[in-house]
């Protein structure tokens, strides 16, 4: 699994960082998403991966 | 031969219960979840009901936002001039303008930012316990404690002095009225405006700490753009979270089985939280967007210009995504309901509402285990006639 996000259309709602806090956080001057860790071995990581991005709004996530 | 429902005129909101959408919206989604809508001034534009095509219509990018380009949905509305989102409304905007202005703002919205707040939000919801106590039995709680808190937070965040809250209280509350005249609602906002201005012009010359003051030193912000922000946020600020509150612990003293599972384990608020407010859905009317292009969606073809109504309460009622979507039942994962929207006008403080919610909760059934109703559910006045819905008051005692 890798992880991409796309920083050009986050929105900063933070629905990442919220769900999958090990491997999602938001940057202090604009709260866009910045990736902690793009490759999570853990399966509950992988799931919380899934999780976020069906739930990100502005559709910047992607699992490959 | 059961009859295909008939297209509704202006949005639904007749209810039939508390919680519940209204049952003509339930009944569309079951069987026509994208239905032709007559609006008000006779457009015949589209009206969604169903999880899948409400998250569509809010994430794609050929919708727009802008009030130019709206028909009015509301039977009680009068048909107005189309005018243009004020300077600073973003939540009106589409890009690149939405844009601009949304991300000088989320950095301060942030999860890890919203966390900090939260022993200064746990000192509010103490304090405003303290003063419904002070009230005794019968008290309202809406007015000690569900509509106290969250607007001294988005106060004290924004930098607006709360002892002068009452030259905004009782304005914001009127713009959200759905009598509200075009014109009332724009002498309300001209007031609140001219209130604000006046604050942002004395913060510019002397900053605090607080976020108005960051804003003016913000080269790129107009003072126009400025002051329409600074009434967004205070809006949207105050009437939100404020009825989920008082809305939701209506609905936990009705689910007592719930209200118990939650005191029983109090990590689950979380969980109820957003359970809350999928079963609530307290946006209850809209919102709408407009295609800017010929498009199809759910089989159907949306013409350029005509306008699609979203029911987020039936679409968090949608069975495809929610199991037993009729049951409050705060064990459930109800993430990813559309009660903040979804897309990029996702909601911006969402993050803050949630901790002033969790919080809320947790120290209200801490301090009051006996918490209860002063009065009977039906005596309880329901806000069926605002833009936001929950209740007026709330008479409780403990």
């Amino acid at each position: 699994m890798r992880i991409h996000a796309d920083r050009t259309v986050c929105v900063g709602s933070g629905m990442c960082a919220l769900t999958a806090p090990t491997l999602f956080d938001q940057d202090d001057a604009e709260g866009r998403v910045s990736v902690l860790d793009a490759t999570p071995a853990d399966e509950t990581d992988r799931e919380a991966a899934r999780d976020a991005v069906d739930l990100c709004p502005a559709g910047a996530l992607s699992i490959e | 031969m059961i009859q295909d429902p008939p297209v509704p005129h202006g949005f639904p909101i007749e209810r039939h219960d508390r919680y519940s959408p209204p049952a003509s919206l339930t009944e569309l989604r079951q069987r026509r979840p994208m239905s032709r809508m007559r609006y008000l001034d006779g457009h015949d534009g589209w009206l969604v009901t169903s999880y899948e095509l409400a998250r569509k219509v809010l994430s794609d990018p050929r919708f727009s936002n802008d009030p130019v380009r709206m028909h009015p949905v509301m039977t009680t509305q009068e048909i107005e001039e189309p005018l243009s989102a004020p300077p600073g409304i973003f939540l009106r905007m589409d890009p690149p303008d939405h844009t601009r202005l949304r991300r000088m703002l989320t950095g301060v919205f942030t999860v890890r930012r919203m966390k900090e707040l939260e022993p200064r939000v746990t000192e509010i919801v103490r304090s405003q316990l303290d003063e419904l106590e002070k009230h005794g039995p019968g008290a309202d709680l809406v007015e000690h404690f569900a509509l106290p808190v969250p607007s001294l937070v988005i106060c004290e965040l924004l930098g607006v002095p709360y002892e002068e809250r009452d030259s905004f209280q009782v304005d914001t509350a009127g713009i959200l009225r759905l009598d509200t005249t075009q014109e009332e609602r724009m002498e309300r906002m001209e007031r609140i405006k001219v209130f604000l201005a006046g604050l942002i012009d004395r913060k510019r010359a002397e900053p605090t700490d607080d976020l108005l003051s960051d804003l003016t030193q913000n080269p790129e912000l107009e003072r126009d753009e400025l002051i329409g922000i600074a009434f967004l946020l205070l809006l949207a600020g105050h009437e939100t979270t404020a009825n989920m509150l008082g809305l939701g612990t209506l609905a936990l003293l009705e689910h007592p089985e719930q209200l118990r599972l939650l005191r029983s384990d109090p990590a689950l608020v979380d969980s109820a939280v957003e359970e809350l407010m999928r079963f609530l859905s307290i946006l209850h009317i809209g919102p709408s967007r407009a295609a800017t292009e010929d498009l199809e969606l759910g089989g159907n073809l949306v013409k350029a210009g005509e306008n699609v109504a979203i029911s987020i309460a039936a679409a968090n009622r949608d069975s495809e995504r929610f199991d037993d979507p009729e049951d409050l039942d705060l064990r459930r994962r109800a993430i990813g309901h559309l009660a903040f929207g979804h897309g990029i006008h996702q909601c911006l403080g969402q993050q803050l509402a949630r901790i002033e919610m969790r919080i809320g909760w947790t120290e209200l059934f801490s301090r009051f285990p006996n918490l209860r109703l002063a009065v009977s559910p039906d005596e309880i006045p329901l806000r069926t006639d605002m833009v936001i819905y929950g209740v007026h008051r709330l008479p409780v005692e403990w």
